[in-house]
């Protein structure tokens, strides 16, 4: 029966968290719809994950290390097989590298970076933020299959109970000549969680004053269990590497809870930070547009306020 | 060394957005329009390998409405050599229509690389850099922070979760631009007077062999725009004592966030 397909990723028979979020939210569309949820994986060591988040099957595609040529042709093939209603990818890096140049092979349509979807009246309905979460857009995808991706955090990951493992059913593909050729992965900070999978983020900004303050950021951030984020102010200044930049031209970012010390709220960085679900900021100027939409505002000295906090949270974890 | 480059026209990221009367668009009364900011990467991207190889096109393309034709002003200023504008409500066409315009009119122009932004900054998408590759059946590498170009071959650093890749592929290709990748220069006087003697080309959608019916065929519908709940605003206490404040900041975790 068509239902919903999701395509996963996995290391070592683990889903990503992006997978198990994008499975938890399929399963609810897949009762909507009246279908099975089923995923693709490139790994069967998947099966067993996957149907602990409820799928019934998993399509499994020998496509080997990810390609976006290779995973296209391999996807492509298992949504042959399928033949679902609905298709989803978690928006990861590759989950987003990869939904339009499928979509464009089956001449489908995509809603990217969606934090809510339904099934209604036989069409996917999803919610996505958009001029960088100045407005939402309701958009509705017609035509078979009906693709989104879905967006870090904004879903959660939810077992089904009692899944057995998914059936695995092997897919046959024709991968054509993949030319693009991975070199080499570089690690810049290894050690360090990345933004895109914190539950905890703490952000720096321009009134950390100097590169050497970060340390206030990153001793809080090891304490907390969380990953360390950046205005672009603080990256333009050569302070902290790119990769932790959150806001319109970084990363958008939605965790659980967002500390953000020193920042003052421009409306670019807001755009990368304002859907996170608790937002801490500390900030001396009581008039800071970052008050605006934090849950809990400190007007205060960071210089202050961090280094108690790291104090508060290590006793606290002692405990 | 040719390269095409999609440019995309959006309100300026300090706008604010209002709602048009049809509640699913915005309102463009008022607002100032920009090239999207990662469009200036590959564009400025795209002026480098030429100014390398020494030599070849640099084309522009946008689909848009008349008004479009000034992002393609503005990058024929700053070093592009020739400009196709698509005229076309491209709003109410969806990403995929978007892509198969760009696909059919890149098609046109002799090209041994494709740049496009890795997102249209407004609508934020990420959609139509792969769908035209996928359609102009290149290869492609997203998320570009670094390129080369040699030998009819290209290597691209493409930022993924905390890590980076490096990538080689055959040319033609497409190439996504993120920030980072290079500093866009600003247009300079001489550039402004020398892009005022290029005729910037124009087509329809139907020109290019192209179905209004599959362009705007509305795949991906947007049933309605709306601005978000005023935040009301959440507390604000005061921290001149830090270990206090440390404290409420703690409980707030705990009890609200239920995180540590
Ligand atoms: C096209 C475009 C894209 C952009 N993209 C991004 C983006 O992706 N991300 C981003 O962040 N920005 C982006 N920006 C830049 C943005 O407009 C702001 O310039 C930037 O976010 C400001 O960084 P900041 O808050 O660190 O610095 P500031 O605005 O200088 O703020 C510093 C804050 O620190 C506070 N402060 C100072 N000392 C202390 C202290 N001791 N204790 C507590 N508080 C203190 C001050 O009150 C102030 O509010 C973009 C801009 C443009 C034009
Ligand atoms: N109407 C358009 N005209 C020209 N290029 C476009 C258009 N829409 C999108 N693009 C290109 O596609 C990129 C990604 O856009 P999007 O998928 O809409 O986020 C942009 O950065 C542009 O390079």
């Amino acid at each position: 029966m068509p239902g919903v397909l999701v395509f996963t990723e996995s290391s070592n028979g683990k889903l990503k968290k992006a997978s198990r979020e994008a499975l938890s939210i399929g399963r609810t569309l897949a009762n909507a719809a009246g279908g099975d949820l089923v995923a693709f994986a490139t790994d069967a060591a998947a099966a067993e994950d996957a149907g602990r988040y409820g799928a019934k099957k998993l399509y499994v595609a020998n496509a080997g290390a990810y390609s976006t040529e290779s995973h296209t042709a391999a996807l492509a093939a298992a949504v042959k097989e399928a033949n679902p209603a609905i298709l989803l990818f978690g928006g990861t890096s590759n989950g987003r590298d990869l939904a339009p140049r499928v979509a464009a092979r089956l001449d489908a349509g995509v809603a990217s970076d969606v934090d809510r979807l339904e099934w209604i009246d036989g069409k996917l309905r999803a919610r996505r933020p958009v001029y960088s979460g100045k407005a939402f857009a309701t958009v509705e995808v017609s035509g078979t299959p009906a693709i989104a991706t879905t967006r870090p955090n904004a879903f959660p990951a939810e077992e089904a109970g009692g899944g057995a493992a998914a059936e695995v059913v092997n897919v046959s593909f024709d991968a054509g000549d993949a030319r693009v050729k991975l070199v080499d992965t570089h690690t810049p900070e290894a050690g360090e969680m990345s933004l895109a999978e914190a539950d905890i983020i703490v952000s720096g900004g321009r009134g950390l004053k100097e590169a050497t303050n970060f340390s206030y950021i990153r001793d809080l951030a090891h304490a907390i269990g969380g990953a360390v984020g950046a205005s672009r102010a603080t990256v333009d200044a050569g302070w902290i590497d790119h990769q932790h930049q959150v806001g319109q031209t970084g990363r958008v970012v939605s965790p659980n809870v967002y500390i953000a010390a020193g920042v003052s709220g421009a409306i670019q960085h807001l755009a990368g930070m304002s859907s996170s679900k608790h937002i801490v900021a500390i900030n001396k100027d009581p008039e800071a547009p970052i008050f605006r939409v934090a849950d809990l505002g400190v007007v205060g000295d960071l210089f202050q306020i961090l280094p108690a906090l790291t104090e508060e949270v290590k006793k606290a974890k002692a405990h | 060394m040719n390269s095409v480059v999609c440019i995309s026209h959006v309100p300026d990221t300090e706008s604010r957005i209002k709602i048009a009367a049809d509640g699913r668009k915005v309102d463009e009364a008022g607002l100032k329009f920009i090239v999207s900011p990662y469009d200036e990467f590959a564009l400025e991207e795209a002026i480098r390998v030429k100014e390398k190889s020494g030599g070849g096109d640099v084309t522009v393309v946008t689909f848009g409405p008349d008004r479009a034709q000034q992002a393609l002003r503005e990058a024929l200023a700053r070093g592009a050599t020739k400009a196709l504008h698509v005229k076309g409500e491209a709003s109410d066409a969806d990403s995929l229509g978007i892509a198969k315009v760009l696909a059919a009119a890149i098609k046109t122009v002799p090209h041994d690389l494709v740049f496009l932004g890795k997102q249209g900054v407004g609508t934020d998408n990420a959609l139509v850099g792969p769908m035209v590759a996928e359609l102009l059946g290149y290869p492609q590498v997203n998320v570009v922070t670094k390129l080369e170009v040699a030998d009819g071959k290209l290597t691209a650093h493409r930022e993924i979760e905390g890590a980076e890749e490096i990538l080689e592929t055959p040319t033609p290709a497409v190439v996504t631009a993120q920030k980072g990748l290079n500093e866009p220069r600003y247009a300079s006087l001489k550039g402004i007077m020398a892009a005022k003697k290029i005729a910037i080309d124009t087509k329809s959608v139907a020109d290019l062999g192209l179905n209004d019916s599959d362009i705007f065929n509305q795949r991906v519908a947007t049933v309605a725009l709306e601005l978000p709940a005023e935040k009301s605003g959440g507390k604000k206490i005061d921290g001149a004592d830090a270990a206090a404040a440390a404290r409420a900041i703690l409980q707030y975790i705990k009890d609200e966030a239920k995180a540590l």
